[in-house]
């Protein structure tokens, strides 16, 4: 075991997976001499040369196009779009594209492409550099959708999404960039698809990805001594979702709260709790609650985005609610 | 006939360029009557008129090379080498389809014979050329990417940000660019800024050429310029073909912006009549036998038809298979 920060474990898993398969490439703005632009690449260059680790001119819709033709043409490239907010200027190559090869070839062929982006909510970073655009790459069929919240899975889901033969995008919180965990020496895949029960709890769950994990388990140990047993869920993966692991706890403890930093309304919140409800409404015992930001940009004044965010007491007054607790 | 002089074609290889110009006509006018028939569903772009930009394009591509084409690529694929009896089965929506009749007529793909996708985004294919080129670049092989799209799509951010990226890292791309005079319904001197649409290849460090793009061997010329280039690590070329469509942006559309004589000024210079002329000509083949290679492309496209009425639709359950491939 040794303690691994999280855009470490990036960088390993980069250096892995690149070491392991020559076709495994990186290419994107500051990804090969500046070593990536918060050091998620750095050494890679040297250790790959410069071809397989590329800086590119500020061009994300040619970026993010470049990731599909390499991949069609023999690679398992790995593109980065520096900021979740400047997938918009992507959008064509992602959504009728990428997404689109192997439906619309009727599987004859095959597009192994993970994009790698990172959310900068949290960090006064300001409307266009903060967003939670999640939800809309889970709306489009022939994508997957992960979001580690530990370094152990910051490096078991990008080594999974490079050797997936599908479209995955990787979202990584900046404001868990320095996060540190004890991790094992060992190779680690985490699955694609796959929740995980970070907390075991019978009073309520709590689902939450990314960011919103570490303040769910705050939430949860805060409500520990008021006896509030809470089960916290790490999706990990938001697309395909893991419908087996939410159902499971909710059939276990009928009460459900959805923590995300993404505006409330059509989140993807909003998917799990009409899923729970198609599927399972007789095993809830009260509303489910989603516990999210405001209809509103993020604004850059730190006195604002303080508010903008749930924090640990909003997802602790959910739990709180469904329980019929003040 | 020819602006350019081009090197010396063999026989053979001049009937080859004719057989192929046969089929993508013959093929694109039986698609467009089977339209006006309700076998082919709406979503037709037809070449007619452009026939020799995909013959003298891919011909002077091998086998190895890549391709991506547009919502206009019948013939692309078609000069590529793709099978007739797939993309018919394919544009009537077949099991058999060149996309198992999930893409339709703007989405042909076949990676065997290096048709990496048509595309129904106008420039979509630009960035993806960009990334397949960088790709045989990693790889160290020497193919070469051309990638079709028209006057229209070079307006594209895409097609900016692909020139500049290819010509930066000198990938082997061919930008293609058939300027057939109208985006969709628009003219060009409505559209764009400049009427030689190669002048901004400068702009990029690449060189740019404007070819009479009706003239079969004019392109055939100019393509064996580019990939040359491409080849030996010289980078990108952007190559434009001045041509005209015949039929109108989609089959169906009325064409009511299309100036009174145009099309007949065109007509003039459709591409098979001017290669016809030349290979009946002077300093052509003497009596070359076209109109045996007419029946045989005949004989080619009615075994297409009937190879697609007959094949199976796809069963109910393809609506939702393949939207992502197993590892």
């Amino acid at each position: 075991m040794r303690e691994l920060k999280y855009w470490k474990a990036v960088n390993e898993a980069l250096s892995e997976e690149m070491a392991r398969d020559e076709r495994v490439t990186l290419v994107g703005e500051d990804v090969a001499a500046p070593g990536g632009p918060f050091g998620a690449s750095r050494g890679l260059l040297d250790k790959f040369g410069p071809w397989r680790v590329k800086d590119t001119p500020i061009s994300e819709a040619v970026i993010a196009g470049l990731g599909v033709g390499a991949a069609l043409a023999g690679l398992r490239p790995v593109v980065e779009i520096m900021f979740f907010d400047f997938m918009g200027l992507a959008m064509d190559q992602v959504v009728n594209q990428a997404a689109k090869v192997s439906y619309m070839s009727g599987g004859r062929q095959r597009l192994p492409l993970t994009i790698r982006t990172i959310c900068g909510a949290g960090r006064n970073n300001g409307p266009q550099h903060s967003q939670n655009l999640e939800a809309w790459f889970c709306h489009v069929p022939g994508l997957k959708v992960v979001w580690p919240s530990t370094p152990a899975d910051a490096k078991g889901l990008l080594k999974s999404a490079i050797r997936d033969d599908n479209p995955v995008i990787v979202i990584d919180s900046l404001s868990l960039w320095t996060s540190t965990e004890s991790v094992s020496e060992e190779e680690v895949l985490t699955p694609i698809g796959k929740a995980v029960v970070r907390r075991s709890g019978a009073d309520a769950t709590v689902v939450a990805v990314g960011a919103m994990v570490p303040r769910a388990l705050a939430a949860a140990t805060q409500l520990a001594t008021e006896g509030i047993d809470t089960e916290v869920i790490d999706l990990r993966t938001l697309s395909p979702l893991d419908r087996e692991t939410i159902l499971t706890s909710v059939a276990k403890t009928h009460r459900l709260v959805i923590a995300h930093d993404a505006v409330k309304p059509f989140g993807f919140g909003a998917e799990i709790a009409a899923m729970v409800a198609e599927e399972a409404l007789e095993e809830l015992d009260a509303r489910i609650r989603r516990v999210a930001a405001p209809w509103a940009p993020v604004p850059f004044s730190p006195a604002l985005e303080g508010a903008y965010y749930a924090q640990a007491p909003e997802i602790q007054a959910a739990v709180r609610a469904v329980l019929d607790r003040k | 006939m020819s602006a350019i002089a081009p090197a010396p074609l063999s026989r053979e290889r001049l009937l080859e360029l004719y057989r192929v110009m046969a089929t993508i006509r013959r093929f694109e006018e039986v698609a467009c009557q089977l339209l006006v028939d309700g076998k082919i569903t709406a979503g037709l772009h037809a070449s007619i008129g452009q026939e020799a930009v995909a013959t003298g394009v891919c011909g002077g591509l091998e086998l190895r090379d890549l391709i991506l084409s547009n919502h206009r690529g019948h013939g692309h694929c078609i000069a590529k080498g793709v099978d007739l009896r797939a993309m018919m089965a394919e544009l009537m929506g077949k099991a058999s389809g060149t996309n198992r009749g999930r893409g339709g007529s703007m989405h042909i793909a076949d990676s065997a014979q290096g048709i990496l996708g048509a595309n129904g985004i106008v420039g979509g294919g630009i960035p993806i050329a960009v990334g397949a080129a960088y790709a045989c670049r990693v790889r160290q092989s020497d193919q070469v990417v051309a990638c079709f799209f028209g006057d229209g799509a070079a307006n594209e951010g895409v097609c900016h940000e692909g020139m500049n990226l290819a010509s930066l890292w000198k990938l082997p791309v061919l930008f293609v660019c058939e300027h057939n005079q109208y985006a969709e319904h628009t003219p060009q001197n409505v559209h764009a800024a400049v009427p030689d649409l190669a002048v901004r290849a400068a702009g990029y460090a690449m060189p740019g050429v404007t070819v009479d793009g009706n003239d079969v061997l004019a392109v055939l010329s100019a393509v064996g310029t580019a990939v040359k280039l491409a080849r030996s690590g010289g980078g990108p070329t952007f190559l434009e073909f001045k041509t005209y469509r015949i039929r109108g942006h989609f089959e169906g559309d009325p064409q009511r912006y299309k100036p009174a004589g145009e099309q007949d000024r065109w007509k003039e210079r459709d591409p098979l009549k001017l290669f016809t002329e030349y290979l009946t000509g002077p300093g052509g083949l003497g009596q070359p036998p076209l109109e045996a290679i007419k029946q045989d492309v005949e004989n080619a496209i009615r075994e297409a038809v009937a190879f697609a009425e007959a094949a199976p639709l796809p069963a109910l359950d393809e609506v939702t298979a393949n939207v992502y491939a197993e590892s």
